[in-house]
């Protein structure tokens, strides 16, 4: 079985959701759209407060070549253009339309049926996917035609479709592979021709034998798709790690990215989005949200629209359990946890994970005891216990030599410490500001005008 | 006995020829240095806090010697005496600066400011800062958790559990800067220092709307203008529905004080000034006291 | 909405493997020893580890309360790990109030003038055992035979002992080695009880086979070259390493002292090269050295190596070549 070279950890999977087949969540009254819901520029709202829009029509544009157009997930009337809280509580600016129907806009297909042949060239495909805004599903939320546009002077050798899903609790990728395994195959093979490249992979973790046995039999009629079940290993899912699994290379520190050693990785959420793009003219206005956690009465994952309420969700999954201690937008391991419930679903809200008091609780953290875990655990073989001490100290030259840029922020460290040092709060701040110096370092060597 | 002889002899030998191996070594690696570097260094405070901009005391002491003109360099914690006798020494011109003291310009007690979530990650507000909004409805106010603290090196901040605000003892603090730069919400700011710590300045740095404002915090600044247009003196700007007093323009008439619908801006160390009488009188010093929401709408945009 | 929600940077889950688990798994660990070597010597065996327990914790708990302040670490059990380890490291016979000494060498000097738990860079109970052994080499070094005095024949001396004063390794039984049948500190007799506790502490993630193994392995092949060079006949010549990886403190210094946290490297490859250096000390004390046995020494050198390993030697870094 392939997996990654170096450290990971292994936390409980609590895939609780995994057996719930996709439900189609009613549509919400209000809808809150961030401008700024990818990696990138913020969009720029072609709205204003008072217009009527329809279901699927283009309401923000994407404000650079690194951004991502946005659409009205609902047909209505928008009410404010403003600031907003997101689930962090930081005001954000947000499209907020009231529903009123559900109007498509023109040449949007609806329907389910399959359409396996595409005869566009790998431009136009690429234009489509620009067009629909269609960005990394898994949580990075990076613009999807960014990654298409294969820089000058590198070539895409593979394709790797990241069906992995490492994240305890969350099974909506999961579960868009088993019920939409056909059109996701499609998907892939779109993406291969507007990469030009003839191999392409789906990663599984070995946990999902269902899924993997399912789109190896659609597989067969796919040349060039191969399906690689992986070991049970957290993150194997992160976009270097699964590279290194799948294909035996290791993407170079930053700022080399996966094109650097002959990959392009797009997860499998988004491989479905852009066979829905590209064969069907459907923006990216609606995703699979996984509703989980251990206190909730009815964990599930349903289809919801984009800037529909978080709450919402949590109420058709039996509602916020009175012991509800953490709500986390994401998977326990790299999700951020809510202050602000009412906060929308956006492109990148792979699930939400309701903690209770009792486990969300952080324990006590004591002295370190120099156990090397972190060190063991980390998958990009760093040492986070002194890049976690180096950044209380401010030694940010230490931390630059010790590469801490590297950290994928994947949590490895700080879930096996038996200390219960917050070593990643510590890391990711340390990797924040370095980063800035290093900016700071390029703006002032750059040539001036 | 002999054995006794031996190894003094051999001891003394060794010591007598390590000396002069030091001596020659010393004598090499000789650096010349001016004299008066050492003398300034004397005459600072020696408290190598970074107040003045270089690693401790001994880089300003060498700056102060080299630079020809010296205007641009301070010792916050030696204040202007330090300076003139530095100044002096070296026969060039200090530079006039009036004392100054650290000043927390947040209001928002665990009363006025009502907390919505509780924080249980690493005790550092860069860290709470850059994660999301803080414990509270306000995103720019005090998070209490005590990176000026940690920063000070005169003991003169702490964050007192009651209010869950750092505050500052005007009489340990030495305006050397350290808080300022480690707040990440910048509600820290050096203002000049009155005798008897006398103070009036706007409690809060909130950019946010009026009604944001008013949601999230019972004391904040909603950027009415009132205190701006009471100002004889036009030490108050607002910008960004926040005002702003310069400590350096304002005389401490106290007009503005009276004038706030919040009670966000603060008064220190004085009585306020009786208020006209169809306002009810305020009682207490602290204008805080009296923040029961005002009549007047805030001023939107 | 009841409570008010919790805030916290990600991740969100930790693990069960606390500091005290840990440390109560390592005392698990050498429980088989301390049965094993309570059969052979008797009582006084449970005695001497119970004062020596005891004393460590005491001594942590009234440094932390009057000295160093904070909250009390004694919850942690590490003193105990301490204390039990530093039984190990004493004969059976020994004097009650050498063992209060060497407990509060071992605490107060090795372990709490550095900072307490992760802070000290030489192991605790290694530190309270050679503070012993120079201070009283007499108590130190008279072993009680074991209970069943079927060896008079070197009653009294350690194996390792008896082969630095020319007797030859051929002449003990790998069983008797195995089982600690023979004089000795308390814990460091019975080889395969200390094995027994090694895989104890793999199954429980506590530590990784990396040291123990290599200090062994090192050892032996050391001991094979060395009785190659010798001359060594062909029985000899497997006997020898064997019997230098079963005697004296070989297993319970690789299993249990060089992987001290703290004392030993945070990488893989810095454990070997700590590991390499342990194994190659220890045999040269053994050969040519002043002492019979040098595992102590060895993890004490070593242990002042750790630094500088953890400076230079890094973990292979994703991506680089």
């Amino acid at each position: 079985m392939k997996t990654f070279p170096i450290g990971g950890v292994h936390p409980s999977e609590n895939k609780l959701s995994c057996g719930k087949a996709i439900e189609v969540l009613p549509l919400p009254d209000v809808v809150a759209i961030p401008l700024a819901q990818h990696i990138g520029a913020p969009a720029v709202a072609k709205v204003a407060k008072g217009d009527k829009v329809l279901t699927g029509q283009l309401i923000a544009e994407a404000g650079s070549f690194m951004s991502a157009n946005i659409h009205s997930p609902v047909s209505g009337t928008v009410t404010a253009v403003d600031l907003v809280p997101n689930g962090q509580g930081i005001r954000q600016m947000m499209i907020t339309i009231k529903r009123e129907g559900d109007e498509w806009a023109e040449g949007i297909d609806r329907s389910e049926t399959l359409v396996r042949e595409c005869s566009l060239p790998a431009s136009e495909i690429v234009a489509k996917i620009k067009d629909a805004g269609i960005v990394g599903m898994g949580g990075a939320t990076f613009p999807t035609h960014v990654k298409l546009s294969v820089p000058p002077g590198k070539k895409a050798e593979a394709l790797i479709i990241n069906g992995v899903e490492c994240e305890p609790y969350l099974t909506s990728d999961h579960r868009t592979m088993l019920e939409h395994g056909e059109e996701l195959l499609v998907g892939v093979t779109i993406l291969m021709k507007a990469l030009d490249v003839k191999s392409a992979y789906v990663g599984i973790e070995n946990n999902k034998p269902d899924a993997i046995a399912h789109l190896r039999k659609l597989a067969a009629q796919y040349p060039g798709v191969e399906i690689v079940p992986l070991t049970v290993k957290y993150p194997q899912g992160g976009e270097k790690q699964l590279i290194a699994a799948i294909m035996g290379r290791q993407v170079p520190p930053p700022p080399a990215l996966p094109i650097d050693v002959g990959a392009v990785v797009c997860n499998a959420s988004t491989t479905y989005a852009v066979y829905r793009a590209v064969q069907k003219n459907m923006p990216l206005i609606e995703r699979v949200v996984t509703i989980t956690g251990k206190g909730l009465k009815e964990p599930k994952n349903l289809l919801a629209r984009m800037g529909t309420p978080i709450e919402t969700l949590i109420a058709a999954a039996g509602g916020l359990p009175e012991d509800a201690g953490k709500v986390i937008n994401g998977g326990p391991m790299m999700g951020r946890a809510m202050v602000n419930l009412a906060s929308p679903v956006t492109k990148g809200c792979s699930g939400i994970t309701v903690m209770s008091g009792r486990d969300a609780v952080r324990r006590e953290a004591s002295q370190c005891i120099k156990c090397a875990k972190c060190v063991a655990a980390c998958p990009m073989g760093l040492e986070p216990y002194l890049l976690s001490k180096m950044t209380q100290k401010k030694g940010w030259e230490t931390l630059e030599a010790q590469m801490i840029t590297s950290c994928i922020e994947c949590g490895c460290c700080q879930s096996t410490c038996p200390a219960y040092l917050p070593l990643l709060d510590w890391i990711r701040l340390g990797k924040q500001t370095v980063m800035g110096i290093i900016r700071q370092r390029a703006a002032a060597a750059a040539p001036k005008k | 006995m002999e054995v006794l002889l031996y190894t003094i002899l051999t001891l003394c030998a060794l010591g007598v020829l390590s000396a002069v191996i030091l001596y020659f070594v010393a004598q090499k690696f000789r650096v010349e240095e001016d004299p008066r570097i050492d003398q300034v260094e004397k005459m600072l405070p020696g408290a190598n806090c970074g107040g003045c901009g270089f690693a401790g005391c001994r880089g300003m002491a060498d700056a102060l010697v080299k630079n020809d003109d010296i205007s641009a360099l301070f010792c916050p914690v030696g204040g202007g005496d330090c300076m003139k006798a530095v100044a002096s020494y070296l026969g060039k011109t200090a530079a006039e600066k009036g004392p100054q003291v650290a000043t927390v310009r947040c209001g928002g007690t665990c009363e006025m400011r009502p907390r919505t979530n509780e924080y249980n990650g690493a005790r550092s507000c860069a860290v709470a800062s850059s994660l999301y909004v803080g414990e509270t409805g306000c995103a720019f106010g005090c998070l209490g958790l005590g990176d000026c603290v940690v920063a000070c090196a005169f003991g003169a901040i702490a964050v007192n559990p009651a209010t869950g605000l750092a505050e500052v003892d005007p009489a340990k603090c030495t305006a050397c800067g350290a808080c300022v730069k480690a707040c990440p919400k910048g509600i820290i700011e050096l203002r000049k220092k009155w005798p008897k710590d006398r103070a009036v300045y706007v409690s809060c740095v909130s950019r946010d709307k009026g009604a944001v404002v008013m949601k999230a915090c019972k004391v904040g600044c909603i950027g009415c203008g009132k205190c701006e247009k009471v100002c004889a003196f036009g030490a108050i700007t607002v910008e960004n529905n926040l005002a702003f007093i310069d400590s350096e323009k304002c005389k401490l008439c106290r007009k503005c004080v009276n004038e706030c619908p919040t009670g966000a801006i603060r008064l220190v160390g004085m009585e306020p000034l009786p208020r006209e009488p169809k306002v009810a009188p305020a009682a207490g010093a602290k204008p805080a006291g009296v923040a029961a929401p005002a009549p007047e709408a805030p001023k939107a945009e | 909405m009841a409570n008010k929600l919790l805030v916290a940077p990600s991740p969100h889950v930790q693990t069960s493997q606390s500091t005290a688990r840990i440390m109560r798994d390592v005392v698990i660990a050498l429980v088989p020893a301390l049965i094993i070597s309570t059969v052979f010597f008797g009582w006084s065996v449970l005695c001497v580890t119970a004062l020596s327990v005891a004393s460590c914790v005491v001594f942590e708990y009234l440094i932390q309360r009057f000295l160093v302040g904070g909250k009390s670490t004694v919850g942690n059990w590490s003193a105990v790990v301490t204390g039990v380890l530093l039984a190990f490291n004493l004969p059976a016979s020994i004097p009650w109030w050498i063992v209060v000494i060497g407990a509060f060498v071992a605490i107060a000097i090795a372990k709490m003038t550095f900072g307490g738990l992760g802070k000290n860079p030489f192991n605790p109970a290694l530190v309270g055992r050679v503070f012993l052994l120079i201070a009283y080499p007499v108590q130190m070094t008279s072993f009680p035979a074991p209970v069943n005095e079927a060896f008079d024949a070197w009653s009294g001396a350690t194996p390792l002992a008896a082969v630095k004063h020319g007797a030859a390794a051929g002449m003990f039984d790998v069983q008797d080695l195995l089982l600690g049948n023979m004089p000795g500190s308390l814990g460091e007799v019975a080889a395969l009880a200390l094995l027994v506790g090694f895989a104890y502490l793999l199954w429980r993630r506590v530590i990784t086979w990396h040291i123990p193994v290599t200090i062994l392995a090192t050892m032996a092949v050391f001991a094979f070259v060395v009785a190659l060079s010798r001359g060594a006949g062909e029985a000899a010549l497997w006997q020898f390493p064997l019997f230098h990886i079963l005697a004296g403190g070989a297993m319970l210094g690789a299993i249990f002292m060089a992987t001290d946290y703290s004392t030993s490297p945070m990488t893989v490859r810095g454990g070997v090269i700590f590991a390499v250096g342990i194994g190659l000390i220890t045999m040269c004390i053994r050969l040519w050295g002043a002492y019979p046995e040098g595992m102590s020494f060895a993890i004490l050198i070593m242990n002042s190596t750790v630094p500088l390993i953890n400076k230079y030697v890094k973990p292979k870094r994703f991506g680089v070549k």
